[in-house]
């Protein structure tokens, strides 16, 4: 973790510190609330100043996150979260921003920004709550629905090809990518945490349930007992192991994953892959379990890498030219170049 | 007034003003040779205007009639405003750039051509049925000087053995050194860019010096010029001068307003033509501390610099028309949120991709109205390319003493147009006071004003203990700031944004009348439209002709004198590089009779174009 001016000594922070005045507005039984309470529970324990925090977001459901936290925030447009929140970050290095965004504000009308801050790799944490979904204007298929899917637009079922999120982020250079569940809360806070501490662009996929327009979609995930057949907990230096009292794993065949059972196949526990969060052939690997059917979904943190941030290399290149040029001159300014003098 | 140079049989002459345009192909280097003439021109004590023009095409093909590239000065011993109506010189390297540009050139008017690119092939390429330098016909009316520049640069450079792409491209500086002995100006600074341009290749260096020297030397020697030519120095206010083009005052601008005010200049823009050079400028700022960002797109642009105003910097960004359109939702998201930000546009030809070299004046109505919702915004628009220094000041210094967004409008003519600028004291600049909030002195509420009178409220900047509260896009209570749908607030916030803007008025200054304070006819204009303005004007105050000129810098809010003058004139045209917009606001808000005076080819206007209408209007003397 870095040490930051932020994390000085002060009177701890509860949850309750974290939580606004607002009256909450999701549906009843949103994930988003789940959501919000991991995020409230885990900010007391990163020991950053609560003035130094600022949750910025886009449009949709999820996009509402800033104004129930009592920290800074900032409700902006739709797809906008990620550069409005690269403004903040470039002109104030010190702040931990997060940026809450949805499939539809990230995924579609902001995929562009959404590639660009994870190549530019600034210190800033991205919750993409993912429902698979327009939950706000009432139930349209988004960039993360499965083909085939009937919603209001797509009467007669989706022909769209749906967009993988930590492939799309792997793509985009991002060096920390993972994914958790709404419900799973302890995982959840961890990864909070994780991404917290990861020194650059944190892309952070959060599956929601969406139970007025997309209920169940990560049913399969989140309920006993079957969701430990679907589950794929990954953690760094240990097998991929999955399925009740671990007695499933992927073991890679060439570069094919496959699912083996270690109690009927004949395999054990060495035949099975170990996940390397550096590794980013595996993390390509593991992205594509995320549509493939018969695999578990992997949650967790799939990739990281260290690279230098965006803000640390301007504002590195900035006091470089201050020491070599010295510090600006607004009289030399306006007199470089020819100048005459007339009496 | 003649008289024979010493050692020389020709005459001299003294001027008091020339015109002088250079044309080629887009390889031909005439924006270089142009600006080279700029600055020697400036350091001689000229009064001087310039205008590029040049293709969208980085390099149309060579030859054609698209490829041109033409760069215009004015230059005068008294006070100029314009880079010039017609040419006395048109500089012509190939027969595209004559066939493009002799119309404009004023008849007896001198043709210079570099003869060795009359070949077939490009008269034809250029639309000649014959050959206009020999028909005997088509350039009867101007004097004609037809050198072979390109056999002349090959023999001063015989013996450095350079290939005869090098020699081709030395040609621009032997019609540079032709013309400075024609117009009597020194070399040096020339030779000095060039020593210091091509410092890693000493054979162009001379190669370059050569050529220059030979055009010179031509001059000097020819006999098909019989005399040589004086502009005496300008009588300029007292002070130092540099020559500045509008772009480049912009981001000047900018800096002062951070270096003077204790505030961090945060620059987001996105490549745009004719923009991109203050994205350039302020990037080589960064001992300033000024903070660039190049970003993905236009909205990327416009909402990074949101975030970064949010967290307390200036924030500026600057784009073209189309990327104004394309930041529109952020505009509105600024006015909601009640953010200082400054958007730059410099304006070309639209619709839509348009003509992004030539300019125009007709994103007026975009800027005040392109918005959803009620959506107001100050504007302000600069008037030469040297006023754009004051216009930025201006700019960043509504938006922050009102904590409210601020469009500028400027445009190509001003943005790569210049003129020669008297060095602004800088301790004379008003200084810009910030909202900044850091004790909350009990309860805080973010939308609450902090200054009544500007209608700001505090910019509590992420980081500022106790402080913490939410903004956004979604309509807000005017206290707190939180969300709000209640009908009476709604009412209420519609109200106060137009009052933002309204009170703005108080701080800006009152409209002022060139000429008489009340007259027969009012010309009436904004932005780029200035100088040609003024000229048209003077020249017809001078011939006997009751008419004055205002020409506004804020365009909203108006300056609070404006109905009150303009109802002193029982005529008011309008000259606008559009098809009447700011006519159209003026008729609206006032109820006066003003009528447009439009051109929209994307050339400037033209003096000579404004005072036919202003004799149309008043009657022949």
């Amino acid at each position: 973790m870095s040490v930051n001016t932020a994390e000085i000594e002060q009177p701890a922070l509860k949850r309750k510190d974290f939580v606004s005045d607002q009256v909450i507005r999701w549906c009843p039984g949103c994930g988003d609330y789940s959501i919000l309470a991991q995020v409230q529970k885990t900010f007391p324990e990163l020991g950053h100043r609560k003035e130094q925090i600022v949750f910025i977001s886009g449009i949709g459901c999820a996009s509402r996150f800033p104004y129930y936290m009592n920290t800074y925030g900032f409700h902006t447009i739709h797809g906008r979260a990620t550069t409005v929140a690269t403004g903040v970050k470039l002109a104030n290095p010190d702040l931990s921003v997060w940026v809450v965004t949805g499939d539809g504000d990230s995924l579609s009308i902001g995929a562009n920004h959404l590639v660009h801050l994870l190549r530019r790799n600034l210190d800033i944490n991205i919750l993409l709550v993912n429902n698979r979904i327009y939950g706000l204007t009432k139930g349209q298929y988004s960039p993360t629905s499965e083909p085939g899917k009937k919603t209001k637009s797509t009467p007669f079922g989706s022909v769209d090809r749906p967009l993988n999120p930590p492939a799309f982020a792997l793509g985009s250079a991002g060096t920390f990518i993972a994914r958790s569940l709404d419900v799973e809360g302890k995982h959840l806070q961890k990864m909070l945490a994780a991404a917290y501490q990861h020194k650059g662009t944190s892309f952070l996929e959060i599956y929601q349930n969406c139970l007025i327009f997309n209920d169940n979609a990560f049913v399969d995930l989140s309920e006993k007992p079957h969701k430990l057949e679907h589950q794929l907990l990954l953690e760094d230096g240990q097998p991929m192991l999955f399925g009740e009292g671990h007695n499933k794993g992927i073991r890679m065949d060439g570069h094919r994953p496959v699912v083996v059972d270690l109690e009927q196949d004949g395999y054990s526990v060495d035949d099975i892959v170990v996940h390397d969060k550096s590794d980013k052939m595996l993390a390509l690997m593991l992205s594509e379990l995320t549509y493939m059917a018969d695999f578990p979904t992997p949650l967790g943190i799939i990739y990281q890498e260290q690279q230098d941030t965006y803000e640390d290399l301007v504002h590195r290149q900035i006091e470089a030219a201050v020491q070599q040029l010295g510090k600006g001159d607004l009289q030399a300014l306006l007199h470089e170049g020819h100048t005459w003098i007339v009496d | 007034m003649s008289e024979t140079k010493k050692g020389s049989k020709k005459n001299v002459e003294t001027l008091e003003q020339v015109t002088i345009r250079f044309a080629g192909d887009s390889g031909d280097g005439m924006q270089l040779t142009g600006h080279q003439f700029t600055d020697t021109t400036a350091l001689v004590g000229n009064d001087l205007a310039t205008l590029p023009d040049f293709p969208a095409e980085i390099r149309a093909p060579a030859g054609s009639l698209a490829g041109v590239s033409s760069f215009q000065i004015q230059f005068s011993s008294r006070e100029i405003q314009t880079p010039g109506d017609h040419p006395d010189v048109l500089v012509a390297m190939n027969p595209a750039a004559l066939k493009v540009h002799l119309s404009d050139l004023r008849s007896n008017g001198t043709i210079i051509v570099n003869a060795a690119n009359f070949n077939k092939r490009n008269l034809q390429l250029a639309g000649w049925d014959s050959n206009p330098l020999e028909d005997g016909q088509t350039l009867v009316d101007y004097k004609l000087i037809d050198v072979d520049m390109t056999r002349l640069v090959g023999e001063a450079l015989s013996d450095m053995g350079l290939p005869p792409k090098i020699i081709a491209r030395s040609t621009n500086m032997f019609a540079l050194g032709l013309l400075y002995w024609m117009y009597s100006r020194p070399m040096d600074t020339t030779i000095k860019f060039i020593e210091t341009k091509f410092k890693s290749r000493p054979e162009i260096v001379e190669a370059n010096k050569r050529a220059l020297q030979a055009g010179f030397n031509f001059g000097y020697t020819t006999e098909e010029i019989s005399t040589s030519y004086v502009v005496l120095k300008a009588k300029k206010p007292a002070g130092t001068y540099r020559n500045i083009m509008g772009n480049q005052a912009l981001a000047m601008g900018l800096v002062a307003a951070a270096n003077l005010n204790g505030l961090r200049l945060f620059f987001s823009g996105y490549p745009i033509t004719p923009a991109s050079d203050i994205l350039h400028i302020l990037s080589g700022y960064k001992h300033f501390r000024v903070l660039t960002f190049q970003a993905e797109d236009e909205i990327a642009a416009v909402t990074s610099a949101i975030g970064a105003a949010y967290a307390g910097a200036l924030a500026v960004t600057a784009t073209s028309g189309p990327g104004m359109a394309l930041k529109s939702e952020a505009m509105g998201l600024a006015i909601s949120a009640e953010l200082p930000l400054v958007a730059i546009n410099v304006q070309r030809g639209g619709p839509s991709t348009g003509m992004p070299t030539k300019t125009e004046q007709s994103d007026l109505f975009q800027a005040m109205y392109g918005r959803n919702g009620e959506s107001p915004i100050v504007v302000l628009a600069a008037a030469t390319p040297a006023d754009c220094f004051n216009t930025a000041y201006e700019a960043c210094r509504i938006a922050i003493e009102h904590m409210i967004p601020v469009i500028l409008l400027s445009d190509g003519y001003l943005g790569s147009g210049s003129e020669p600028w008297l060095l602004p004291d800088i301790d004379a600049l008003p200084p810009i006071k910030n909202h900044k909030v850091t004790d909350s002195n009990g309860e805080f509420y973010p939308f609450d004003f902090i200054d009544q009178e500007a209608m700001a409220r505090g910019w509590a900047v992420p980081g500022t203990p106790a402080l913490e509260h939410r903004i956004g896009g979604l309509e807000k209570d005017s206290r707190t700031g939180n969300v709000s749908g209640d009908y009476d607030n709604h009412q209420q916030m519609v109200d106060r944004r137009a009052q933002k803007v309204a009170v703005v008025a108080r701080n800006i200054p009152l409209a002022t009348i060139h000429g008489d304070d009340s007259s027969e006819l009012l010309v009436l204009g904004w932005g780029s439209t200035y100088g040609a303005i003024r000229a048209a004007v003077d020249s017809a105050r001078k011939q006997g002709y009751s008419v004055s000129q205002l020409h506004l810098r804020h365009l909203n809010p108006f300056p609070s004198n404006l109905g009150e003058l303009l109802l002193r004139f029982p005529k008011i045209i309008v000259p606008e590089i559009n098809t009447g917009q700011l006519t159209r606001i003026i008729r609206a808000e006032f109820l006066v009779d003003a009528n447009v005076l439009s051109k929209v080819s994307g050339k400037p206007f033209f003096p000579s174009e404004i005072e036919e209408r202003i004799i149309q209007i008043l009657g022949e003397k």
